[in-house]
């Protein structure tokens, strides 16, 4: 059985329907990546999976389990824990403190302050300031380790490297490196196309709302992924509005 | 005027304990809590009822009252402000005038217009004082008074900083969206928070009813004296509460010494003075204020 399914997935913002009928499973230890332009419901779809925001139809499966009207925090106890665009941090709270609330679900696991701290020694000598006062790579550590905390089975990155310079975004990137290694399943959003491709198994572009394409990271093509991405690949491109 | 200053630091203790609930629930919640004088004219009231019913002292009184209090403000979170905080920032300070309003009368229909006080249930307490150096005489009351705020406002200070439910009530009140998402049950905290709060409410409602007298309208000046210790001492902080408290105290104590009736003003004057400047160092100003209006209007 799969350890994560979406099921022909409606999320709508009031008249918006910024996911249209999305369906995917995930297995254990698998990497997926989602890619898509801004605004084809990447974000969307991984906020409705970790609870955030309520589907207006379909459903989403964790090992065989209906998660429909599971608040958030309870998912969280499930095993699904969304590190969210833009961070998200408790700003007046000091980088402990966001480590540990992390722990509020009180999911059995080996993960602890120490053990994130290990992960991203940057983040060591900032271990009592502010998350505030911190760089946009320290703050995207916390999140990241908040998220670990809770010890999840599906760990949902959403752009994980916006706003950050290339050089710590190659930083963060080797840290997931060794989480996707030690099998820790994960989801991610990632708007570099080759880095998307090269971290993970699977890979679903997303053009608004549905999916357009889903393949193996390592057999399809940049070709491919990019007629997908911008909608050339269907028949009729011609009469499509701009 | 060191027998009025140091008079008028411990009455601030008894402000920044009626204050205390008040801030807390808008740091927390982002409520105003409008019922929050009347809450506490009521826990006077359930004391008053024990001491003179049933002859159980005011302090032993508490150990029913302040439980009491915690389940009111946990009913209170869980099925009004919760539900009016939804239909925006407005509506909760509606909701709330209301129920003081419905509070205040309940008590007129059950108690009567009669002035009642805790003072003689607690004995010589009420009127007891100690002597300091320099022959200035301190109320036992209201040194105790100012111990319980001082001793409240740091264990609250505490609870938050240090332990996970403190941890949980202020990501919620950060951002109670994200706080979902890394697992705390955001109603929840803000439930126990409200009960927190009602407590502290409950205690401020003793010592306004051992130090003073207290009748079923008494709610709104103590709303007054929270609000304007909450705004000085800048609402949202535990100690800045006790500050403000003290410096409202001193305030008055200070205007009482100009004039007999510069009691009050002398309040109302730190108060107004500290929210101007408030305005006008944030930004808006006092220009920005006065124009704000007048462009809504247009």
């Amino acid at each position: 059985m799969s350890l994560l399914s979406v099921e022909n997935l409606v999320v709508r913002h009031g008249l918006l329907q910024a996911v249209r009928g999305v369906s995917f499973t995930i297995e254990r230890g698998e990497t997926l990546a989602l890619v898509g332009a801004n605004g084809a419901g990447k974000t969307t779809l991984l906020r409705a999976i970790a609870g955030a925001h309520q589907p207006a139809a379909g459903r989403v499966l964790m090992d065989g389990a209906d998660l429909t009207g599971v608040p958030s925090h309870k998912r969280v106890g499930m095993g699904i824990a969304l590190v969210p665009e833009g961070r998200k941090l408790f700003v007046q709270m000091t980088v402990e403190e966001n480590l540990l609330l992390g722990k509020t679900a009180g999911r059995p696991g080996d993960w602890s302050v120490d053990k994130v701290l290990e992960m991203f020694p940057n983040l060591k000598p900032r271990r009592h300031a502010r998350t505030g006062h911190l760089s946009g790579g320290e703050q995207q550590a916390t999140a990241i380790g908040r998220a670990l905390m809770s010890n999840p089975d599906v760990l949902l990155l959403d752009e994980v490297s916006l706003g950050l310079s290339p050089l710590i975004v190659d930083r963060v990137y080797a840290a997931l490196q060794g989480l996707i290694s030690s099998g820790t399943t994960i989801i991610l959003v990632e708007q570099d196309l080759n880095r998307a491709l090269a971290v993970s198994d699977r890979v679903i572009c997303m053009l608004e709302g549905r999916v357009a394409l889903e393949g193996s990271s390592k057999t399809v093509s940049r070709d491919e992924v990019t007629k997908a991405y911008f909608g050339l690949h269907r028949k009729s491109s011609g009469s499509v509005p701009a | 005027m060191s027998n009025q200053i140091i008079q008028g630091i411990l009455l601030g203790g008894y402000y920044a304990l009626i204050a205390c609930g008040l801030s807390f629930m808008f740091s927390v919640m982002r409520i105003i809590n409008l019922a929050h004088g009347s809450l506490a004219v009521f826990a006077a009231y359930a004391l008053w009822l024990l001491a003179s019913r049933f002859h159980v002292s005011p302090f032993v009184g508490l150990l029913i009252v302040l439980p009491l209090m915690a389940v009111i403000g946990w009913t209170l979170q869980r099925f009004l402000l919760e539900r009016s905080a939804r239909g925006g920032a407005l509506l909760p300070i509606l909701t709330t005038f209301g129920l003081a309003i419905v509070i205040d009368n309940l008590l007129f229909e059950q108690f009567g217009a009669d002035t009642r006080s805790l003072a003689p249930y607690i004995g010589s307490l009420s009127y007891d004082s100690w002597e300091w150096p320099g022959s200035i005489y301190v109320g036992k009351l209201a040194v105790i008074m100012f111990a319980t705020a001082v001793v409240l406002l740091g264990g609250l200070q505490l609870f938050l900083t240090h332990t996970r439910l403190g941890r949980s009530i202020r990501a919620t009140s950060e951002d109670p969206d994200t706080a979902g998402l890394v697992g705390v049950d955001a109603r929840c905290a803000n439930a126990i928070a409200a009960a927190i709060a009602m407590v502290t409410v409950g205690l401020a409602g003793a010592f306004l009813g051992m130090r003073a007298t207290f009748d079923p309208y008494a709610g709104a000046p103590q709303l007054l004296f929270a609000f304007e210790a909450a705004v000085i001492g800048g609402a949202g902080s535990l100690w800045g509460t006790l500050i403000g408290g003290i410096v409202l105290a001193l305030a008055q104590t200070l205007g009482a010494q100009v004039h007999p009736q510069g009691f009050l003003i002398g309040g109302h004057a730190v108060f107004l003075v500290v929210l101007f400047v408030r305005l006008s160092t944030s930004g808006l100003g006092l220009r920005g204020l006065l124009r704000l209006p007048s462009r809504s209007a247009s």
